[in-house]
């Protein structure tokens, strides 16, 4: 296993439009966030995307659930916490993918399905994108102009996030899994960074830092997501049956348009949990004097060079605290433990992790067509070089805005994509078929096909569950608590026995499936 | 809801063998830098086509609703 696990990547998109209301007021981001997941739904049709109108089952959601042990009080939640509650205004839609898209806060959501391996999150992260395009096309035909990004920061305060899940063992004890994490995170977007131009929450000063995200990190370790934002988040909701799983909820990564980099940022830091499941006692001892300083005075210097204190008095780069990490991993790999058998997903990750930070090491550069952040500084660098402009220049902010632009006639990283100069882990068909086909290894596959063969008669899905009428025209839930239960492998044959909800209903009462 | 079924799990965390993935493609030849230069004006020069015209205006508007 290694470096596969049940995982998924959300991801909430930037949104920009010069539509105005008949009073000539821009639109505000709810109504656009909600006529971007409307078009979608609209455009792909019932057999690919659940009507907007139908619902998301909330009954499995604990946002306030705390992996430490105990659970916030409803009344001192931010009312951003409570995402567990029914709004009827808010757009939301089940893709025959498995995927959830729905407006979340201001901004569209794409949630991807789970699936099995860092490379399939890439995938359908992929897709996710392509899904976000297809919104974008719809509504540009009748005539609404809006555009989407896949970046997490405007530059002056406001963060949005990309939030990863990772399926852990409920054995492992939560507090040593945070503290055994938190160095690596510090040190990830070295790797996994997809850049930012701009120093600062309001980008105070001019520059260039690797990660979107660092500057809005608070805290050390807390259930918030959307202030006091910590670098290890505790909500405790795992969408599976809760005394045998966790969902790590990672809240610190960036969006990212480079396939080896999204498959970096999973890849690398599936193996650390695996190493922090397997061998605990093998995790570097690296404990950060200040975490929350550290991860920044790392984002903030693309050289590498900048060193942060460890409480027992070293001072250590980023690179060297991902080697740490990725030679225990690599001592874990070649343990010849049952859990860390050598299959293609993990010699692929552990390989790239390799020549990847080697080259870091060497000099950055080298990694332009792999390594996001290296991707959009080589570019920045070499218009800087051609105009002379500064870091302040507005120029340089805006190709960064526009370099996580979803429409390739504008994105500046989908430029460099189809240049051959970012690397590609996924052929563009296997990219086009992900937005429909779920993948068939997690439950998704039935969310999935449920959508894909009963559209009209799935009144409502989740996680977890899928609800569908029945023969007498009421609602039942069908759960499905373990993620990977409900596969093709295991009820391709139910499915194709039953049209109609009512009967497949029928057959799941009657059997043990 | 009149009633629920679940799909019972099942455990299989370690009797699945990973799709086969393929090899990871062998590095480029690194080219001259005055080549690799040469690529990046071109496709500079593309982009400049599509570069927002007025990038103040852009970055001003370019303003969001915090999220998660």
């Amino acid at each position: 296993m290694s470096v596969r696990r049940v995982m998924g990547i959300e991801t909430e998109l930037g949104i920009t439009s010069t539509q105005v209301d008949q009073r000539g007021e821009p639109l505000t981001p709810m109504v656009l966030s909600g006529q971007v997941v409307r078009a979608y739904a609209a455009g792909a049709g019932p057999t690919a995307a659940l009507p907007t109108g139908s619902g998301w089952d909330y009954a499995d959601e604990t946002p306030l659930r705390d992996a430490r042990g105990y659970e916030m009080a409803r009344a001192l939640a931010h009312v951003s916490q409570l995402t567990d509650t029914f709004d009827p205004t808010i757009a939301n839609s089940v893709l025959s993918n498995g995927a959830r898209f729905y407006v979340d806060h201001a901004h569209p959501e794409y949630s991807s399905p789970e699936v099995t391996s860092p490379r399939e999150a890439v995938r359908y992260d992929r897709a996710g994108e392509l899904v976000g395009l297809a919104a974008v096309r719809t509504l540009a035909e009748q005539g609404r102009a809006v555009s989407l990004y896949k970046n997490n920061v405007d530059g002056k305060g406001a963060s949005y996030g990309t939030h990863e899940n990772y399926l852990v063992p409920r054995t492992v004890p939560f507090d040593r899994l945070a503290a055994q994490l938190i160095p690596f995170l510090v040190a990830r977007p070295v790797i996994a960074g997809a850049g930012r131009v701009g120093l600062g929450q309001v980008s105070e000063r001019s520059g260039f830092q690797l990660s979107q995200r660092a500057d809005y990190l608070e805290a050390e370790v807390g259930l918030e997501t959307t202030l006091r934002r910590p670098i290890v988040n505790t909500r405790d909701e795992p969408h599976a049956t809760p005394h045998v799983h966790r969902r790590l909820h990672v809240i610190v990564g960036d969006a990212t348009m480079a396939d080896v980099t999204t498959l970096l940022a999973l890849g690398s830091l599936s193996a650390v949990l695996r190493l922090v499941e397997t061998h605990p006692g093998w995790v570097p001892d690296v404990r950060l004097a200040d975490p929350v300083t550290a991860v920044k005075q790392i984002s903030h210097d693309p050289s590498l060079r900048t060193t942060v204190p460890l409480t027992d008095g070293r001072d250590l780069t980023g690179p060297d605290l991902l080697e740490s990490y990725l030679e225990a991993v690599e001592r874990a790999a070649a343990s010849g433990h049952e859990a860390w058998e050598p299959d293609a997903d993990t010699t692929e990750v552990l390989t790239r992790w390799r020549s990847v930070l080697d080259a870091l090491r060497r000099d950055p550069a080298e990694c332009a067509a792999q390594v996001e952040w290296v991707a959009k500084l080589v570019l920045l660098e070499r218009f800087r070089e051609r105009t002379g402009a500064g870091w302040d220049d507005p120029r340089l902010a805006a190709m960064d805005i526009q370099w996580h632009d979803l429409d390739p006639a504008r994105g500046l990283a989908q430029k460099l994509r189809a240049a051959g100069r970012l690397e590609r882990l996924v052929p563009v068909d296997e990219v086009a078929s992900a937005v429909t086909d779920p993948p068939e290894d997690t439950r998704a596959w039935f969310r999935g096909e449920c959508v894909r063969r009963f559209g009209g008669d799935v009144r409502a899905a989740s996680w977890d569950s899928v609800v569908l009428l029945d023969e007498r025209g009421k609602l039942r839930r069908v759960q499905v608590p373990e993620p990977t239960a409900a596969t093709r492998e295991r009820i391709s044959g139910l499915l194709a026995r039953h049209t109609t909800t009512a009967s497949l209903l029928t057959e799941l009462a009657s059997e043990d499936v | 809801m009149a009633g629920s079924q679940q799909f019972h799990s099942r455990r299989r965390d370690d009797d699945a063998p990973g799709p086969e993935a393929p090899e990871p493609a062998p590095a480029a030849p690194q080219a001259s830098s005055t080549e690799r230069d040469d690529a990046l004006d071109s496709l500079l020069d593309e982009i400049d086509g599509v570069l927002e015209k007025n990038a103040t205006d852009f970055v001003h508007g370019f303003v969001q609703k915090g999220g998660q």
